[in-house]
């Protein structure tokens, strides 16, 4: 059977407001089950000319799939979400690039024909729980020398990056990460970011993390805006003594949920959605995990080929900053500047926090933004690097692109 | 110290053992920049199945947290107020066991008041207020609501109700005053007068927002984050809430005749909650809110210290707790398990028992009866019974396929019953016949099975007795219409041993009926009572008095309905051979009425002809009739009935028919329908000191179902 391949968009991206771990988090008495369910259905209400009963899948990542994170939550938060018993739904994992690997499993079947459309999304509530919960190594990982002992533990992969990179200095760590809460005040400022956030509302019980009963989160909680070099000069560095990794320079640990719809581009068409991003190439690639932060860079240089682009060609950049010295590490392979204004505009999980399989899409809504406000930028690619030694890299063009001028 | 809270201080020292709901009061940011908003919740502390209740001391907290948000609002740092409550639970309303306690006017007085002193607040803030109905809201959990300038329902919750008046009450924290002019008097009847006296019945949200009670409905699923998005449209004033003016005219007065009319067909008078919430409804029409509050206040302290409400309070809980946990059943780990059922007969009765096993077992349902031809029938009917289900939408086509496998008819019962663990019969009430068929059964049944009777009036222990293992034997004596009234009454025959009695119970439990341990005494519980109540009856009009002053004689009680139709309903035949049965074991107190004798002979199926539209005396039936020349009046004909019934209860306690009055009132309720505000029937004989007078003693001690001393 002669077949052509689609083009895929993304048609729409939402995300719950990113919150602290832990038990005087906002979250802390709050599903995350019920974290997607709010986000989906915003996507419904945003995007009324997306008929429910065409849905054709619904993929939610999520790293820890047990509890309210397990029972194949792509389906189940579809019912709780309220779409016909119909839509399909399951799970996906690949740790912090969960939901961008939903996006990207979910396009590929677009492009292959299977769907029309689909809804991505992923959900990590590290309160919940923890990194780590439940898992079960294999001892052959450490007696045959598979991995280095320190490939499950980031912030020891982030240090060993910083040896990688001698150059990256704990003072340059900083003054990203400085940069990147100055960046995403800025854009609060401005409402760049509230428009995309579907209000939650939490209940408390506990009287020690604040006032009790209903409320509602329609923010970031972990944001830190004003954080100065001297704040973050003298913060621990847990991961090794005299290191350079602090929770200043690195994403927390936090709960929150996102939710995408990403179609045919004539399925958009023909039904009214916005068509806010194009996809372009996507790749995955593989590192030693006990450097896992710089994978990005060999996904990129896939995604790139792939393309049949350079790196400049990329106008905008979405960089998950899981660490400072990640993001530094990929800028600094391309030779480009730490502060170069393409990069992470509204700034990034520094500042907003990283709930690990949901940040993929955190990133695709906040490009998709910028495109629309920059239509001489064509190319844009959204990045993050992946537990156990992996890069992840889509590279998408601005539907809004206004050709070069 | 506010008055208020001096007199919520008060009350809350009479009721220390409330479950304190708390008022938690939280601040947050509303969406669209429309400010600051404080949300109060309501929350007891304990999960859903402990649903939130407004004692004394919870309206005192909910008093503080408004003094707290009054003031914020005052001072400009807030733009609204939200209400809401716990997952699941807006809030069902006042603690009853709170009521309970209460045994001076002035306290109940304080109830009333101190509840619409707090709620009233909520209107009179210097910003807008909002419920945010999230959950089950009843009575004052509605009424806290219907004091805010919006409310918001979710189409997931389950119940909303102003139960009041099913209760002997009135909505007295300004439901019967706000609600008719929030949504006009018509509407508000349907809701405080029918409803309530409908079983009770519940609103869903959707007809919540649809009777215009609340101003927006939201899905279950982010119920309360689109409600504050709303709310902050509205304070923003980019939606403007239009209600639809009200009837103050002749529909207004049109709509509490309608709700006297309905409570009239109910209640006949006899109980007065009703009648006084209508009065509140009524005087509302002027839109006079303090007026109505003060009345309310007035009818809840004159109905707590009544009795009627103690005794609907008092059958409330007979109806939802020692229903659900009957007195005297073995050990439930006795039961076991039934995975087939046998029903010997094939005619209605049993094929009814066949529908009813198989919708709540759904386990194999096997029909026997003598030819093909009634097995066919029995089997046709519950396929037919199955289809209606299917056709009404209440159950799918999977399912009707699944109980239609399941239910079978056969001639013969060694191949019928060789695998049945419960089998029941519902032949022809003879004991003979019954005993046949019971031995034919044992013959081919497992050893373990279960044998039970649906007999109405004879000896389970003397139907056992021929058997080789009449341990297993157990009456199972439903009532008419087997689909409708809940109540079984489980006999216990002198043989009948705990296991087949716990699975009795077991089954029963399943079916999802009021399962009531009963001795083996004639015409056990309901049908002795009620045969002795339509004896004396019989024996005054037999006597002389005329039929309609018999009847109208028993219409101050409020039952379903008049003597004589409920004669008609059962048949008079079957009416005939209960009364033989029961004069055969107590010749002295019950009578074979020769006029009723007549009357069946005659072959009449009841004593009314309805052509007016009416029920009037069938000119026919009238002509049988022979009548002495002793004319009684209505309160003469009373007192000989109620001294009849207060005799022949005091005798089935002491005879140990049940374990206490508690079960003989939990009969009449589920298996007569006999209503809420008697408590079934012996609270209202301790009350009108017919007990005294007739057997020296009250059934229960004074505090139960009545105003502790």
């Amino acid at each position: 059977m002669p077949r052509t391949v689609r083009d895929v968009v993304f048609v729409d991206g939402v995300r719950t407001p990113f919150g602290k771990a832990g038990p005087k988090g906002i979250y802390h008495e709050t599903r995350a089950d019920d974290l997607v369910v709010k986000a989906i259905r915003e996507l419904l209400r945003r995007n009324p000319g997306l008929d429910p009963k065409k849905i054709d899948e619904v993929a939610i990542a999520a790293t820890t799939q047990i509890g309210d994170q397990g029972l194949t939550i792509g389906r189940t938060a579809g019912i709780l979400a309220g779409l016909p018993q119909s839509v399909p739904g399951y799970s996906i994992d690949r740790m912090c690039a969960g939901a961008l690997t939903a996006v990207t499993t979910v396009a590929g079947s677009v492009a292959f024909g299977a769907y029309d459309v689909a809804i991505a999304g992923g959900v990590e509530h590290m309160g919940r729980h923890p990194m780590g919960e439940g898992v079960d190594p294999n001892p052959r990982f450490v007696s045959e020398k598979l991995v280095d002992e320190s490939a499950l533990f980031m912030g020891m992969t982030a240090e060993n990056l910083h040896d990688r990179y001698p150059s990256i200095t704990k003072q340059r760590a900083d003054e990203y990460a400085v940069r990147s809460q100055e960046k995403a005040a800025k854009a609060y400022a401005n409402g760049k970011i509230q428009a995309d956030l579907v209000p939650v509302s939490v209940r408390r019980t506990n009287e020690e993390a604040g006032e009790t009963g209903w409320g509602l989160v329609t923010a970031d909680e972990p944001m830190r805006p004003g954080t100065t070099l001297e704040n973050l000069a003298n913060l621990k560095t847990p991961f090794r003594v005299h290191g350079r990794v602090t929770a200043g320079n690195a994403a927390g640990l936090n709960d929150g949920a996102t939710a995408s719809v990403i179609a045919s581009e004539d399925f958009a068409r023909e039904n009214g959605l916005p068509v806010k991003m194009r996809l372009v190439s996507y790749s995955f690639a593989g590192v030693e995990p006990e450097v896992m932060g710089y994978g990005p860079i060999p996904a990129t240089e896939k995604a790139l080929a792939q393309a049949g682009l350079s790196i400049s060609d990329i106008g905008l950049f979405e960089i998950n900053e899981a660490f400072a010295v990640q993001v530094l590490a990929f800028l600094e392979h391309y030779g480009i500047a730490d502060d170069d204004a393409r990069v992470n505009q509204y700034g990034g999980a520094i500042a907003f926090g990283h709930p690990l399989a949901s940040s993929g899409v955190r990133l695709m809504t906040q490009l998709a933004r910028q495109f629309e406000e920059q239509p001489h930028v064509r190319y844009g690619l959204t990045t993050m690097c992946v537990g156990f030694g992996m890069g992840a890299t889509v590279i998408w063009e601005n539907p809004h692109f206004e050709g070069d001028k | 110290m506010s008055t208020t809270a001096e007199l919520l201080k008060g009350a809350a020292e009479l009721f220390p053992g409330e479950v304190v709901t708390q008022a938690h009061v939280r601040h947050f940011d509303l969406p669209l920049g429309a400010g600051r908003f404080a949300l109060i919740t309501l929350d007891n502390g304990h999960d859903h199945t402990k649903p939130t209740t407004l004692g004394p001391q919870s309206l005192a907290n909910i008093d503080a947290a408004i003094d707290q948000v009054e003031k914020e609002a005052a001072d400009g740092e807030i733009v609204g107020v939200g209400v809401t409550g716990k997952p699941f639970i807006f809030a069902v309303g006042a603690d009853l066991k709170g009521v309970e306690l209460l045994k001076r006017h002035e306290d109940a007085l304080a109830i009333g008041k101190g509840g619409h002193d707090v709620f009233k607040r909520l209107s009179k803030l210097a910003v807008p207020t909002f419920a945010y109905y999230n959950g089950a809201a009843m009575g004052g959990g509605v009424e806290i609501g219907l004091h805010c300038s919006y409310r918001t329902v979710s189409a997931a919750l389950p119940a909303f109700s102003l139960p009041e008046v099913f209760l002997g009450l009135v909505p007295g924290w300004g439901g019967c005053t706000l609600l008719p002019n929030l949504i006009g008097a018509e509407k508000a009847v349907s809701v405080i007068i029918e409803n309530s006296l409908n079983q009770n019945r519940q609103l869903k949200g959707k007809q919540v927002y649809e009777l215009g009670i609340a101003d927006a409905l939201f899905e279950g699923a982010d119920f309360l984050e689109q409600s504050l998005i709303w709310t902050a449209s509205v304070l923003k004033g980019e939606i403007t809430v239009e209600r639809p003016a009200i009837d103050r005219g002749e529909a207004w007065d049109q709509a509490v005749a309608k709700g006297r009319f309905v409570a009239d067909s109910k209640v006949h008078g006899a109980a007065p909650a009703a009648y006084r919430a209508l009065d509140i409804i009524a005087a509302a029409k002027d839109g006079d809110l303090q007026k109505g509050y003060d009345a309310e206040d007035l009818a809840l302290a004159d109905l707590i210290m009544g009795g009627e409400l103690r005794a609907g309070i008092y059958a409330f809980n007979l109806v939802q707790k020692r229903g659900k946990r009957p007195a005297g059943a073995p050990d439930k780990n006795l039961a076991r398990p039934v995975t087939k059922v046998g029903v010997v007969g094939a005619g209605l009765m049993a094929s009814q028992l066949a529908l009813l096993f198989l919708r709540r077992l759904e386990v194999p349902v096997v029909l026997t009866d003598i030819d093909q031809e009634r097995v066919d029938k029995g089997v046709g009917y519950v396929h037919a019974e199955i289809d209606k289900l299917l056709g009404k939408g209440r159950i799918n086509q999977d399912k009707a396929n699944r109980l239609k496998a399941l239910v079978t008819g056969v001639l013969d019962k060694a191949e019928g019953f060789a695998d049945a663990d419960f089998i029941i019969e519902a032949v022809f009430e003879e004991m003979g016949v019954k005993q046949k068929v019971f031995a034919e059964v044992e013959a081919v049944a497992p050893a373990h099975a279960i044998l039970a009777t649906n007999t109405s009036s004879l000896s389970v222990t003397e139907m056992a007795s021929k058997l080789k293992h009449p341990e297993r034997v157990v009456g199972f004596h439903f009532f008419n219409p087997v689909a409708v009234l809940p109540l079984l009454e489980i006999v216990r025959g002198e043989q009948t041993d705990d296991a087949s009695l716990a699975t009795a119970f077991g089954v029963a439990k399943k079916l999802k009926k009021t399962a009531v341990l009963v001795k083996d005494a004639p015409a056990f519980v309901v049908n002795r009572i009620l045969t002795r109540f339509m004896g004396e009856i019989q024996n005054v009009i037999d006597e002389g008095t005329p039929v309609e002053v018999a009847e109208k004689a028993v219409e101050p009680l409020g039952l379903p309905m008049s003597p004589l139709v409920l004669l008609e309903l059962v048949g008079p035949a079957i009416g005939l051979h209960v009364s033989e049965t029961l004069n055969r074991a107590f010749p002295d107190r019950f009578t074979v009425s020769p006029n009723l004798a007549a009357v069946v002979k005659a072959g009449k199926r009841g004593f009314y002809v309805y052509d007016s539209g009416k029920p009037e005396l069938d000119p026919e039936v009238a002509a049988l009739l022979k009548q002495g020349d002793s004319v009684l009046t209505e309160e003469q004909v009373r007192d000989r009935v109620l001294d009849a019934v207060a005799q022949e209860i005091g005798l089935m306690l002491d005879e140990g028919v049940v374990a206490e009055a508690q079960d003989i009132d939990l009969c009449l309720i589920t298996g007569a329908g006999w209503p809420f505000h008697l408590g079934g029937i012996t609270p209202y004989l301790d009350r009108e000191g017919v007990s005294e007078r007739v057997n020296g003693r009250r059934f229960l001690e004074a505090g139960v179902a009545s105003v502790p001393a």
